[in-house]
């Protein structure tokens, strides 16, 4: 049984800019609310419940927020799971419409953190964690906390730094073919083994670039939706995990996405062999090839291979992140947002020279926080037939 | 490049016998008298079994480099000036793993499963911190 099959994603939009020093992030939040709700024929006023989170925005977003956009929301979530957060918030808005707590949701996401300067990817810092006093003294920098994971996995399985340079190639060449993406000049494995090593096994072309930039998703009922102006995307499955190793026994290798998206098939009925495509956070390449492990694609241990010979790639059995994803589109600091709105825009078939042929199940998957010190994962099956 | 400049650790009640500890240089771990699980990082209570018979013991300090990363760039303070360094989590021979850096060899001798043992950096006389070489 799906969560609801009475919930829909009704309106998305993602902002145009990638660098955006004249603006706020709440600016940005409330243009991507606007274009969202003009994409499904919806008005302000009619939005009740409303989501969001950041990480320059303050403990209290979602309140910001109202205040804002002058709304006076019945339903509240800032829940904040790092990147994966508008993934959750997807599920936990379909929840409240099917609990009837709300009926028009907004989530909402904007962030000035390329203009800003903010440290993301490679930048330093000692990244987020729950005991900081255990943590601070070493040195763990965002990149460095994925990077013990990627030289875990080549250790155990072989993995080569090919393997991973294979999944920045083709996402940016998927990059090439949308428009709006900031990095679309192609490149090759050696590009990518020759530029910088930022943390072992790590390179620069292996980690995602910085933006500004956001994004907006509403979501109802299919009751509501239809008759409103887009063919609504159905959310079939959803699934959220925390992950930490710090403690007991967990394994590197493991991630939350083992759980969340063993749920979210099992509510979807659905198996991975009917997935059309996947959007897939991709922080850095890592990311991608342990997720696609995780979420049963393929084994463990199988990553490499199964990213290789054009699998993932547009035309291929299983293409991820056809609109270039963090690695070349945009990485605004959270990018839960762009997976959810890329997956809607490929279900309706609007993409336009990166468009998955026939595709009509996706599945979405964000990663918070950091992969070997604690993380977040967030998983929704997606589909077009309502 | 030069030597990382640790920053200071925040310390609290749960975490203090932890640091008194690495002050005397002993690495000091929890173990719950009721249930026997070792927990690391301290916590006020077993997370194994709830109970709150939390003791504290010297590990041996002995373990294997679990996985490892050499950092080239880090604009922090304490860290710009010494990459590339080596961040690492260490599994201990207790069983419990816990992240740290590796010292006293170069960066790239470092290999997953390379035995090491703790050795502690004194800042200022006030706190040290754990790290570890090969043995």
């Amino acid at each position: 049984m799906s969560i609801s099959p009475k919930t829909v994603i009704a309106g998305a939009y993602e902002h145009p800019t990638r660098w955006a020093p004249d603006k706020t992030p709440w600016q940005i939040m409330a243009e991507s609310a606007r274009g969202a709700l003009n994409d499904c024929g919806l008005e302000l006023s009619d939005v009740d419940g409303l989501f969001t989170a950041g990480i320059e925005i303050g403990s209290m977003a979602v309140m910001q927020l109202a205040e804002y956009l002058n709304l006076k929301p019945r339903y509240l979530d800032g829940t904040n799971l790092g990147g994966s957060s508008f993934v959750a918030h997807v599920a936990h808005a379909s929840a409240a419409i099917h609990a009837g707590l709300c009926s028009v949701a907004l989530i909402t996401y904007g962030s000035t953190a390329a203009s800003n300067a903010m440290a993301i990817g490679t930048g330093g810092g000692s990244g987020q964690d729950a005991a900081s006093g255990m943590i601070s003294p070493y040195g763990l920098t965002t990149v460095g906390g994925y990077a013990l994971c990627a030289q875990r996995h080549m250790e155990m399985y072989g993995t080569r730094s090919e393997d991973l340079a294979e999944i920045a190639v083709t996402t940016r060449r998927h990059a090439g073919l949308n428009p709006a993406a900031k990095m679309r000049t192609p490149i090759t494995i050696d590009d990518v083994l020759s530029s910088r090593i930022i943390s072992t096994p790590l390179h620069l072309l292996d980690c995602c670039i910085t933006s500004d930039g956001g994004g907006a998703l509403i979501i109802t009922s299919a009751e509501r939706a239809h008759d409103l102006k887009q063919k609504p995307v159905s959310v079939l499955g959803s699934g959220e995990a925390i992950w930490h190793p710090q403690i007991g026994n967990a394994d590197l290798l493991e991630l939350a996405a083992a759980q969340s998206g063993e749920q979210a098939f099992r509510q979807s009925g659905i198996t991975p062999s009917e997935i059309d495509f996947c959007t897939i956070y991709d922080s850095f390449t890592i990311t991608v090839l342990m997720t696609l492990e995780n979420l049963g694609f393929c084994k463990a241990g199988e990553g490499a291979s199964f990213v290789r010979d054009g699998r993932i790639g547009l035309g291929g059995e299983l293409p991820i992140n056809p609109d270039g994803g963090g690695l070349s589109s945009n990485h605004p600091g959270m990018r839960g947002v762009f997976l959810v709105i890329e997956a809607v825009r490929q279900l309706r078939g609007d993409c336009k020279g990166r468009q998955v042929d026939d595709a009509r199940l996706g599945l979405v998957h964000g990663t918070g926080g950091l992969l070997s010190a604690f993380h977040s994962g967030a998983t929704l099956i997606l589909g077009n037939e309502t | 490049m030069s030597e990382i400049e640790h920053p200071k650790p925040g310390i609290d009640w749960e975490t203090r016998a932890y640091w008194e500890g690495a002050k005397r240089h002993e690495l000091i771990l929890q173990r719950c008298s009721s249930c026997a699980a070792i927990q690391h990082r301290p916590r006020a209570l077993c997370v194994s079994c709830f109970a709150d018979t939390i003791e504290y013991f010297r590990a041996s300090g002995r373990g294997s480099v679990y996985s490892y990363t050499i950092t080239h760039q880090n604009q922090s303070p304490g860290f710009r000036n010494a990459t590339p360094y080596v961040l690492a989590w260490v599994e201990l021979e207790e069983g419990v793993r816990l992240l740290s850096n590796i010292v006293g060899c170069s960066p790239d001798k470092v290999r997953i499963g390379m035995p090491i043992e703790v050795d502690f950096a004194d800042i200022d006389g006030e706190v040290a911190i754990p790290r570890f070489r090969p043995r």
